[in-house]
C-alpha cells in the first residue's frame, strides 16, 4: 500500500512547544515517524559558560518554565558537590517543598493537556482550577509565580514561617479535596477517557529498558527506577517508594502521575512538618574545580547535570541532559502501528518539554 | 455513568472561578518580587547590584554619580536586593507595565 507522509507539528493544537512527528502512515495507520527537534534553540549551555558561575542559577531556571526549580535545584546540588559545601538540613526540607510543590502543578498541568488533546474540555479546565491554588502557594512562598528564584548555592533564598506553613497546609487539601471530587473520579472511572487511553502506545518492560525511558513512562511501564531514591536534598529523611504500573499503556502513565500527585502533596505537607529550625543557606567561598555529575527527578524523568570547573568564576562546561529528550525514541516505538487519531494523546503521554530538550 | 456531570452542574450553579481581568485584579501577595526601587539617599554607588545582576540590568556610573536600571531587561531575581550593604534597594510587589517602548530608568546621586 502506498504511503503518505503527514507532518504533525511543529505548530499543532496539543503541543505547547514546537516538534515535529513527520508521520508515515498507510491510511489510517501509523507505520514510522521520524522527529524533528531543534525550533526553539537558545544556546543556553554556551550561555552558562560566559557567565559567572553564581548567576548561572538564574539562567538554569529559564531552561523550562515548568521544570524550573528542579534545574536550579539540579546546578545547585552539582555545584556544592564540587565545593564540598554541606546546606543546612532546613534548607534540605525547604528545597523538597518546592521541588515536589511544582511537580504538583506540573502534573495537574500535564492531565489537562491530556484531557485537552483528547477533547475533553472541562477536565482541562478543573484541571487547572486546581493548578491555580498550587501556582498562589507558590507565589506566597517564593514571590513568582513561575520561576521560583528561591534556590541558591548554598541553600535557598526564603524560609517559611509557621504562620505561611498553617495557610499553605490549608491550601494544599483545599487543592487535594478539589482534586479527589472533581478530578480522580473521571480519571478513574470515565469510559470515554479510558476508551482513548487503556491498551493505546503500549511500550514493554524490556523496549522501556532498552531504549532508555525514565521517569513516569518507564515506571508505568513496570520498572521501579526513581532518582529520588537516591535520598538527595531531605528524600533520605522523608523516605521515599517509587510509584509503578505494570500496563504501559497511556492510562497507565495517567495513573502514575495522578498517584504520584497525591504522593508529592504528602511530601510538601510532610516537610512541612518535618522541617528542623535553624538556617537556611550557609555562605559559600571560592570558584568551582572539577567535574561532577547531578541528577534530580524532574515531573518527566531524571535529570542530568555535567559541570566542568576550572578554579574561575566561569565554567569550563554545562551540559545538560533532560528526559524528554530520552522519552522520544520509546514514543517512536510507541506510535509504530497506532491509529493517526491516537497519535496526539500518544504523544502527550511522554510530557514532552521541547525548551527542556533543546535549551 | 457520565463522572463529570456533577462537576459540571456544580460548576454552572456556582459563580465563575476567574476574574474579569483587566477591570479586576487580584493584589500580588506580599513579597512578591516585582519592580526594583532605589533610594539614592542611602546609596552609595558601590556598584555591588551591578556585579551581582545575572541579567546586567543596572549600570553604575561613578563618575556621573548615576545609576541606570532597565526594568525591561530586569529578571526580579532579587539578587541585587540581598547584594546591597546600604540596604538601599526595595523590591515592589507590582512588576512594571507593559510599555510600546523599552526605556531605561537613570536615577542620579545627589
Amino acid at each position: 500500500m502506498a504511503r503518505t507522509v503527514i507532518p504533525f507539528g511543529p505548530q499543532h493544537p496539543v503541543f505547547p512547544e514546537a516538534l515535529q512527528l513527520k508521520l508515515e502512515c498507510e491510511d489510517e495507520k501509523v507505520v514510522n515517524a521520524i522527529p524533528a527537534i531543534g525550533y526553539i534553540h537558545r544556546g543556553i549551555e554556551k550561555a552558562a559558560e560566559l557567565n559567572a558561575f553564581r548567576n548561572n542559577v538564574f539562567l538554569c531556571e529559564r531552561i523550562c518554565g515548568i521544570c524550573s526549580f528542579m534545574h536550579a535545584l539540579c546546578y545547585c546540588q552539582g555545584i556544592e558537590e564540587m565545593m564540598n559545601v554541606e546546606i543546612p538540613p532546613r534548607a534540605k526540607f525547604l528545597r523538597v517543598f518546592w521541588a515536589e510543590l511544582s511537580r504538583m502543578h506540573n502534573h495537574l498541568m500535564w492531565l489537562g493537556f491530556l484531557a485537552d488533546s483528547m477533547g475533553f474540555e472541562s477536565l482541562f479546565m478543573q484541571c487547572w482550577r486546581a493548578r491555580e491554588i498550587i501556582l498562589d502557594v507558590t507565589e506566597m512562598t517564593t514571590g513568582q509565580r513561575v520561576i521560583y528564584g528561591s534556590c541558591s548555592i548554598g541553600g535557598v533564598r526564603r524560609d517559611i514561617d509557621k504562620e505561611m506553613a498553617q495557610d499553605i497546609e490549608k491550601r494544599l487539601i483545599m487543592a487535594k479535596e478539589m482534586v479527589d471530587s472533581d478530578i480522580s473520579p473521571t480519571v478513574f472511572h470515565d469510559p470515554s477517557l479510558k476508551r482513548r487511553t487503556v491498551g493505546k502506545g503500549i511500550l514493554t518492560k524490556e523496549q522501556a529498558i532498552s531504549l532508555g525511558a525514565a521517569g513516569p513512562v518507564l515506571r508505568a511501564s513496570g520498572v521501579p527506577l526513581d532518582t529520588r531514591q537516591t535520598g538527595y536534598a531531605a528524600f533520605k529523611e522523608i523516605g521515599f517508594e517509587p510509584i509503578v504500573e505494570t500496563a504501559g499503556d497511556v492510562y497507565a502513565r495517567t495513573l502514575v502521575r495522578l498517584r504520584e500527585w497525591y504522593q508529592s502533596t504528602e511530601f510538601c505537607l510532610k516537610s512541612l512538618s518535618m522541617m528542623p529550625e535553624g538556617e537556611i543557606a550557609t555562605r559559600v567561598v571560592g570558584r568551582p574545580k572539577g567535574e561532577v555529575i547531578s541528577r534530580v527527578e524532574q515531573h518527566r524523568g531524571e535529570v542530568f547535570y555535567y559541570i566542568k570547573g576550572n578554579g574561575t568564576n566561569n565554567l569550563e562546561r554545562l551540559r545538560v541532559r533532560t528526559p524528554t529528550f530520552a522519552n522520544i525514541p520509546p514514543l517512536l516505538v510507541m506510535l509504530r502501528g497506532c491509529e493517526l487519531a491516537d497519535v496526539p494523546v500518544i504523544t502527550l503521554s511522554i510530557d514532552p518539554c521541547i525548551a527542556c530538550t533543546e535549551r | 455513568m457520565p463522572w463529570m456531570l456533577p462537576t459540571v452542574i456544580k460548576n454552572l450553579l456556582s459563580k465563575p472561578a476567574t476574574r474579569r481581568y483587566p477591570y479586576v485584579k487580584r493584589p500580588p501577595f506580599p513579597g512578591a518580587r516585582g519592580k526594583i526601587q532605589f533610594d539614592m539617599e542611602k546609596c552609595d554607588l558601590c556598584t555591588a547590584c551591578a556585579r551581582v545582576c545575572p541579567a546586567n540590568a543596572i549600570i553604575v556610573d561613578k563618575e556621573a554619580k548615576t545609576i541606570k536600571y532597565d526594568p525591561f531587561a530586569c529578571i526580579y531575581c532579587g539578587n541585587c536586593v540581598d547584594a546591597c550593604p546600604k540596604d538601599a534597594i526595595t523590591m515592589d510587589i507590582y512588576y512594571s507595565p507593559p510599555a510600546p517602548e523599552k526605556s531605561q530608568e537613570t536615577m542620579l546621586k545627589e
